[in-house]
């Protein structure tokens, strides 16, 4: 309980303090404590565990680990191919919550259902799905390679693998804004004589853009620990087509543990930074959407 | 005295809510908490029904010291302002929910709880309800089974906190009169929270005018109007007075 | 949409209007489509195609292969220790975190949804690093003979964290949004604790669990990364399900991994559906 400085006197005189129930509500400490020791073992122990790890690592250790050229390609490559999937998956997201929320046509319950299936389905299966439709003699891999174009056992299978498993990020946090816009403004601005692509540019996109930023982020965070779903379809060479997951599984199996822990905390660490800062970005766009309301 | 409550001190982080409040019920009492939002009428209620701890003070009923009591041991029908009816259970149910929660010792018999349902229902006028869900309800209906429900575990206190605020005048002043027979029925004694002066001055054998955390006069209503004890109490009193005669209370 | 008839007998120019807007509708529901046939529907055509390539006699005998039942098997009890577990830990963070104020009461919820944000190799590496042989736990333990990793007991640990959230996630706004009144409610009337949870709280928030359960139901039957590395990957003993398909992949016999991934992905569409079913009858808040 909180208490104030200039009832200290009152406190002390007259009611028995110690014999008050601090909560009104049960259960406060059996909830709380089983709470506490559950965050604690299966949380806050294993990732302290990591924080540990890299916090003895020497600094010059850390830098020749990240700085090698096999890290940094890694690096490389996860990051580039997530940002690509990560824009993808906005725009494509943002058109397919629009067209789910606005209009009506046959199946479109069955494509609301499908766009949560990367959420639901193993990235292990999704990983050979994919490789299967996209090496050559797949459906599309056959298709694309007679146009000269090869996306199994490249950088762009990899961005493809993390475009599918983050579509739910990209329509799931934007269609329920979208779902609560009031169509006023969007039908005074066309009275106004707006044109359809001005009416979404200056009155729906601003309204949109706080949760646009938030799936955006979560996306591209999702996208740079994607394993399962990318490995298959990688083809995994080093130097290449490497992502930054399996380098770290690489040097656990080599019981390499120190660069195992250096390059799981810079991802850990570029995750966590995007999440800041889509949340600054998010904040600062609610604001100026508030403002303006 | 029933309750008696002393120095009841409240703060919430840095704003006190209430400052050193006394208040003492007589048996069978009907007594009216009367005053303007931020006044601290609710907090002093849900202090006295046992939701909330004060910081000081002391609460006694019949004797006995309750400050530090559960809400659930202290026996006080409460009226929540929304009702806090239980959604996914009947009407019924709702009523007879405080029967069943007694330990298997004092737990009245099956057909015992079901006649003591359908007794509180009809003294509420809803006996035709006892089947249908809160949800189907209007809302002077919900506040009657709310009613029902607290006065099915024989309270020895009844807590209203602003029951008829949500409903439009005319039911309002039904239910009103309905709570007052009910009350002198069963002869407990109630304590009202409103800011509403006609609903205090119409239903409570004693009213206490509270303001700022404060108990600014506690009299009956004839004694509030011809003596008031201070500036605030004239002229809370006189600017409901002008409000509700400008027609608005009907 | 008008229906043609209707269409036709409004103004001319009105009916201009409708064929333009139709137009670009249709442009963009077909691109919507389009990409969502292309993106996730081929996929679950192409595995279901493969699997049963060589014939359904071939496909059962890869289904009922020993290692594959065997990690059929592991999934599956995988699943019915962690789910429960999750409910409690749901359920208790979320009536700690919305029924009482505390200092640290909104750090607790970060740290609840961070196994969201974390990576799942990253989380299977903490979990060596802690709970392995040589770490700091599991050093100490490992002198009692007590082994957390590679075997069950890490993989059920690393699926906890992975999943956790998913309950505690649907629960903790529900039940902040719905207030305590009907709790105190009970209270007044003379409920205790278990007694105000299991008549008043547990019917208000079923649907949310049920829902929290089945997404956290379908992560742990799918959890592939983070049991990859505590696993240990010991074939007929360690292997889930995923990394089955995985395992059958790498020895060429890709046939059987689409075999298994089959069951895998029935259980993804039964997940997809009930999920679908109770949004539609209780939808939730986020």
């Amino acid at each position: 309980m909180v208490s104030h400085p200039a009832s200290a006197s009152i406190l002390n005189s007259g009611a028995r303090r110690n014999a008050l129930p601090r909560t009104v509500m049960p259960g406060f400490g059996l909830t709380l404590g089983t709470t506490l020791l559950f965050v604690m073992l299966i949380i806050l122990l294993p990732l302290s565990g990591l924080f540990l790890q890299m916090v003895q690592l020497p600094p010059s250790d850390y830098i020749r680990i990240i700085m090698s050229e096999r890290t940094l390609t890694a690096l490389w490559v996860t990051v580039s191919a997530a940002a690509l999937a990560t824009v993808f998956n906005a725009f494509f997201g943002l058109l397919l919550a629009w067209v789910i929320v606005r209009y009506e046509f046959p199946g479109k319950r069955i494509v609301d259902a499908l766009i949560d299936l990367p959420f639901a389905l193993p990235t292990a299966v999704a990983g050979i799905a994919l490789v299967a439709l996209y090496d050559r003699n797949g459906w599309m891999g056959s298709l694309l390679s007679e146009m000269g174009l090869q996306v199994a056992y490249t950088w762009w299978g990899i961005a493809l693998a993390m475009m599918f498993t983050s579509v739910p990020f990209g329509v799931r946090t934007v269609q329920p804004v979208l779902e609560s816009l009031n169509e006023d403004f969007e039908e005074a601005a066309r009275t106004l004589g707006a044109s359809d692509f001005a009416v979404f540019r200056l009155i729906v996109f601003p309204q949109v853009l706080p949760s646009f930023i938030v799936g955006s982020s979560l996306a591209f965070a999702r996208s740079l620990g994607e394993f399962g779903a990318v490995i298959f379809i990688a083809g995994n060479m080093p130097f290449k087509t490497e992502i930054a997951s399996l380098l770290i599984m690489i040097r656990l199996e080599e019981y390499d543990y120190p660069a195992a822990s250096a390059i799981a905390g810079t991802v850990l660490l570029m995750a966590l930074i995007t999440l800041i800062l889509a949340n600054i970005a998010q904040a600062r766009a609610s604001r100026h959407l508030q403002k303006e309301a | 005295m029933a309750l008696s409550a002393k120095g009841i001190t409240k703060f919430y982080g840095q704003n006190q809510i209430l400052n050193g409040v006394d208040l003492d019920i007589r048996p069978g009492e009907f007594v009216a908490l009367l005053g303007p939002s931020g006044s601290g009428k609710t907090s002093l209620l849900r202090i006295i029904a046992g939701l909330q701890f004060p910081e000081a003070g002391q609460i006694f009923f019949d004797g006995t010291d309750i400050t530090g009591q559960e809400a659930r041991k202290r026996q006080f029908g409460v009226v929540f302002q929304s009702y806090a009816l239980f959604e996914h259970m009947t009407v019924a149910d709702n009523v007879g929910f405080g029967m069943k929660m007694r330990p298997r010792r004092e737990r009245p018999t099956k057909s015992d709880i079901l006649d003591k349902i359908h007794q509180l229902l009809d003294m509420a006028g809803i006996a035709a309800l006892a089947d249908r869900y809160p949800g189907q309800l209007s809302g002077g209906q919900r506040q009657r089974v709310a009613l029902a429900r607290a006065l099915a575990i024989d309270p020895r206190l009844l807590l209203l906190d602003e029951p008829f605020s949500a409903l439009d005048s005319k039911i309002r002043k039904g239910l009103r009169t309905a709570l007052r027979e009910i009350q002198r029925e069963v002869g407990t004694s109630a304590i009202l929270v409103t800011h509403d002066q006609e609903e205090a001055f119409d239903v409570a054998d004693r009213v206490a005018v509270m303001s700022d955390g404060r108990i600014e006069q506690f009299d009956e209503p004839e004694v509030l109007l011809k003596r008031p004890s201070s500036a605030f109490v004239a002229d809370f009193l006189e600017k409901s007075a002008d409000f509700q005669s400008q027609g608005a209370g009907i | 949409m008008l229906s043609p008839s209707t269409r036709s007998k409004l103004h001319p120019q009105i009916q201009a209007f409708h064929r333009k807007q139709s137009l670009k509708h249709a442009i963009l529901i077909a691109i919507a489509i389009t990409f969502a046939s292309l993106v996730m529907g081929l996929p679950l055509l192409a595995i279901f195609f493969r699997a049963f390539e060589e014939g359904i006699a071939i496909y059962w005998q890869n289904i009922v292969e020993p290692d594959t039942i065997h990690a059929i098997l592991l999934t599956v009890i995988t699943a019915i220790i962690v789910l429960p577990v999750n409910i409690v830990f749901g359920v208790c963070a979320a009536w700690a975190v919305t029924r009482f104020k505390f200092p640290g009461r909104r750090a607790l919820i970060t740290i609840i949804e961070l196994p969201f944000s974390i990576s799942p190799i990253v989380a299977g590496l903490c979990y060596l690093l802690v709970y392995g042989a040589t770490g700091l736990v599991g050093s100490y333990l490992d002198g009692w003979d007590i082994q957390l990793m590679f075997n069950l007991t890490g993989i059920v640990l690393v699926s906890l964290f992975v999943t956790c959230p998913f309950v505690a996630r649907e629960l903790i706004p529900l039940m902040e949004m719905s207030g305590q009144e009907q709790e105190e409610a009970a209270l007044t009337l003379g409920a205790n604790g278990w007694q105000t949870f299991w008549y008043v709280t547990l019917p208000n928030i079923k649907w949310a669990l049920l829902y929290g359960a089945i997404l956290a139901n379908a992560r742990v039957i799918g959890e592939f990364g983070a049991v990859s590395v505590v696993s240990g990957n010991i074939r007929g003993e360690t292997m889930t399900l995923p990394l089955q398909v995985q395992l059958l992949y790498d020895d060429y016999n890709p046939t059987g991994a689409f075999a298994a991934a089959t069951a895998l992905t029935v259980i993804a569409i039964i997940t997809l559906f009930l999920r679908s079913a109770i949004e539609a009858r209780h939808p939730h808040r986020h």
